[in-house]
């Protein structure tokens, strides 16, 4: 019962049922309308005929009187067939015909009627239907004219005999078809519902299948594949990103708890304690660069920080950043360069943005320091501002030692740190950071042979994330 | 200055009253935001330091109450929401200013310092003076002694904050959210370097110096005779 419950809630079977009756009603509807318009026809003809009859057997009477209409009545009531005739005085004697009784009344009504009767040959005498016309002759005899309706009952019958079957047929056969249908469906449904549970136990890497008729519950399949790939692609990355986090904080925190250990084990004044807990708070303040970085990255992920854009002039923040880079470039001997020109006018977050460029010139300029100057090189850090088509580029390029080529996928990774980050100071997520910040406004971070060196590009499009397409 | 912190964690809030205290300052605490609206309202402080998230009443309610009310008490909003659209609604809701935790100490007293009206902080002066060196908002011009001394813009709009702070300790974050506009980490500390800029500009070659490094903190501009 529990399984014919199940199906009776599927929406296929639903359907089937409900489109049953309408068709059923119709049907019915229809069958009943030829019949009842059969009967119609069929009785307008036998009235026509009766008619055509009775006034001929009248004018039969008007040239050779009642005789000659007795005679020629007991002529034709001889023929088989489903003719009825009568001829009776005015006192309702019968003197010619084939119809033996009448209810009482029917010849007193001259005009047209069904009336019932009994034929004379019948012994049994059964009573039968029958369209009779009467008319009273000039001198009080009634003629009666009629034809029995058998026929047209018998035609009415099959009609509406074909009519129950075809209705019986389209019942039977449109439930098993909804079953059919509905089973077909269910099993289906089933099939995913199994799916999908397994997938919620925890094993994301289960996917719906896939009938390959295209139909909608293949289209439905299709999507909420495509949704449990972005979902695992998610918890893969939230994974990535946990353990990136854990290796990020818990790396600053053990050298912070060693170095309170250290003082606590080895100081022997005022001066020691003093130095260790210097150092403690600048590590600990390392430490809430690197936790603020990582947040940051997080929410630019996440797409939160969307909120707040407007339209900024990106050559404008690439002569800022310069300018608040540019005495520290010099103090390392570097040349800083800022080429940009015109209003590049785009839709984003200028804070953002400028937080981005701002890491990597912060990056250029710590790589290139020290690095040995290329024959007859210059030493420059150039930020460069630009349109392609419908990006903006913000290109900040380096003399540095540059990110080797298999190296550059991983380095802008969501919370990757290059291994050679890690030796100087800073969170080390500049990279990361751009790269989030520039998919955020629906554009990425490439990374390019400067040849030698670093070139950083960030290319986001005119009209923010939304002109992304 | 006479300053009420709002601020539920007890632990957090007693080591800044008691800091407070230390460096001089009377400082009341009140633990939710209904108290500290109260307070607030009837007493008169200098400064309000009013955590973002408080129980009963949550602390950018009480700014706008206080705001409704006509109290126009500078407050600065501590948070661990530290992002650009945290800052910017706790700015839009009437703070002064935005500190994200975790904060130093030095950093909020410089803070509340600039935002106390009575404890410095210029106003509309045409002219600041600080000793020798004098600075004229209107002209772009700063002279030192009888000593023209020409300046970049942004090293004109650092100094000119600097003295409006004259006395005060500023911050290499204050610098870099007043001067420069940006509310985010450079990183490397460039602030340093173009305050060495500016002060090889104004110091070299006179002998009282009149800008300062604090350690630890940041710097000020002073008369050292003062």
């Amino acid at each position: 019962m529990t399984a014919f419950a199940k199906l009776f809630a599927t929406t296929a079977f639903r359907l089937t049922v409900i489109y049953l009756i309408v068709f059923a009603l119709f049907a019915a509807f229809l069958l009943a309308y030829f019949a009842l318009n059969t009967r119609r026809l069929v009785t307008e003809q036998m009235t026509q005929t009766v008619d055509a009859e009775i006034y001929g057997l009248a004018e039969q009477y008007n040239v050779g009187g009642i005789r000659r209409l007795v005679l020629i009545v007991e002529l034709r009531s001889q023929r088989p067939g489903s003719s009825l005739y009568l001829v009776t005085t005015r006192a309702g004697e019968s003197l010619a015909g084939n119809v033996g009784s009448l209810p009482p009344g029917v010849l007193d009504n001259p005009g047209l009627t069904e009336t019932e009767y009994r034929r004379l040959e019948e012994a049994d005498g059964a009573a039968h239907h029958a369209l009779v016309r009467v008319l009273e002759l000039p001198s009080g005899f009634r003629l009666l004219v009629g034809r029995d309706l058998e026929e047209r009952e018998r035609l009415y019958r099959v009609v509406l005999s074909a009519g129950r079957w075809s209705a019986a047929i389209v019942v039977v056969l449109g439930l098993a078809g909804g079953f059919f249908l509905s089973r077909r469906m269910l099993r289906r449904v089933d099939a995913m519902t199994e799916t999908t549970r397994k997938i919620m136990d925890g094993d994301l890497s289960g996917r719906l299948p896939v009938g390959g008729s295209g139909d909608e519950l293949d289209r439905l399949a299709v999507n909420l594949n495509a949704m449990l790939e972005r979902i695992e692609a998610l918890m893969h990355g939230l994974k990535e990103v946990s353990d990136n986090i854990a290796h990020d904080l818990k790396t600053p925190l053990t050298r912070l708890r060693n170095r309170c250990e250290e003082a606590l084990r080895t100081a022997r004044g005022e001066t020691d304690y003093r130095a260790a807990m210097e150092a403690t708070i600048e590590e600990s303040d390392n430490l809430i660069r690197t936790f603020n970085a990582l947040l940051m990255i997080a929410r630019a992920e996440s797409g939160q920080a969307r909120d707040n854009m407007a339209e900024f002039d990106a050559a404008e923040i690439a002569r800022d950043v310069g300018e608040l880079y540019e005495p520290l470039a010099e103090e390392r001997g570097l040349a800083l360069r800022v080429e940009a020109e015109g209003p590049i006018p785009v839709h984003g977050s200028r804070e953002l943005i400028s937080q981005a460029l701002a890491n990597l010139v912060d990056n250029a300029i710590k790589y290139s320091t020290g690095t040995e100057r290329a024959e007859g090189g210059e030493m420059a850090v150039v930020i460069h501002a630009s349109t392609e088509g419908e990006q903006v580029l913000l290109t900040v390029a380096d003399r540095g030692p540059g990110i080797p080529e298999e190296l550059r996928g991983r380095a802008v990774e969501r919370f990757t740190r290059l291994e050679q980050s890690r030796s100087l100071p800073g969170s080390g997520l500049g990279l990361s950071l751009a790269a989030a910040v520039a998919r955020l406004h629906g554009g990425e971070l490439r990374l390019q042979d400067n040849d030698p060196g670093l070139k950083a590009v960030i290319a986001v499009p005119r009209g923010g994330p939304q002109g992304a397409g | 200055m006479r300053l009420l912190i709002i601020e539920d964690d007890r632990d957090a809030a007693d080591y800044i009253v008691r800091a407070f205290r230390e460096v001089g300052h009377v400082a009341d605490h009140a633990v939710d935001g209904e108290e500290g609206l109260a307070l607030a309202r009837d007493g008169d402080y200098d400064v309000l330091i009013v955590d973002r998230m408080l129980p009963k009443r949550d602390g950018l309610s009480v700014i706008g109450t206080l705001r409704e009310k006509g109290v126009q008490t500078p407050v600065l909003i501590l948070s661990a929401l530290g992002q650009v659209d945290d800052r910017v609604k706790g700015l839009r809701a009437g703070g002064d200013d935005y500190l994200p935790k975790p904060y130093s100490f030095s950093e909020l007293l410089a803070r509340v310092e600039a935002l106390g009206r009575r404890g410095g902080g210029r106003g509309d002066e045409m002219v600041y003076r600080v000793g020798d060196l004098e600075l004229d908002r209107l002209s772009h011009r700063v002279v030192r002694g009888k000593e023209e001394i020409i300046l970049q813009p942004r090293e004109f709009r650092l100094l000119e904050y600097l003295m409006k702070h004259a006395g005060q300790v500023v911050t290499r974050t204050m610098l870099l959210e007043n001067v420069w506009d940006y509310h985010f980490d450079p990183q490397t500390n460039v602030i340093d370097v173009h305050i060495s800029r500016l002060r090889s500009k104004i110091d070299k070659g006179f002998a009282q110096p009149l800008l300062h490094t604090v350690r630890g903190a940041g710097y000020m501009i002073r008369d050292g005779v003062r």
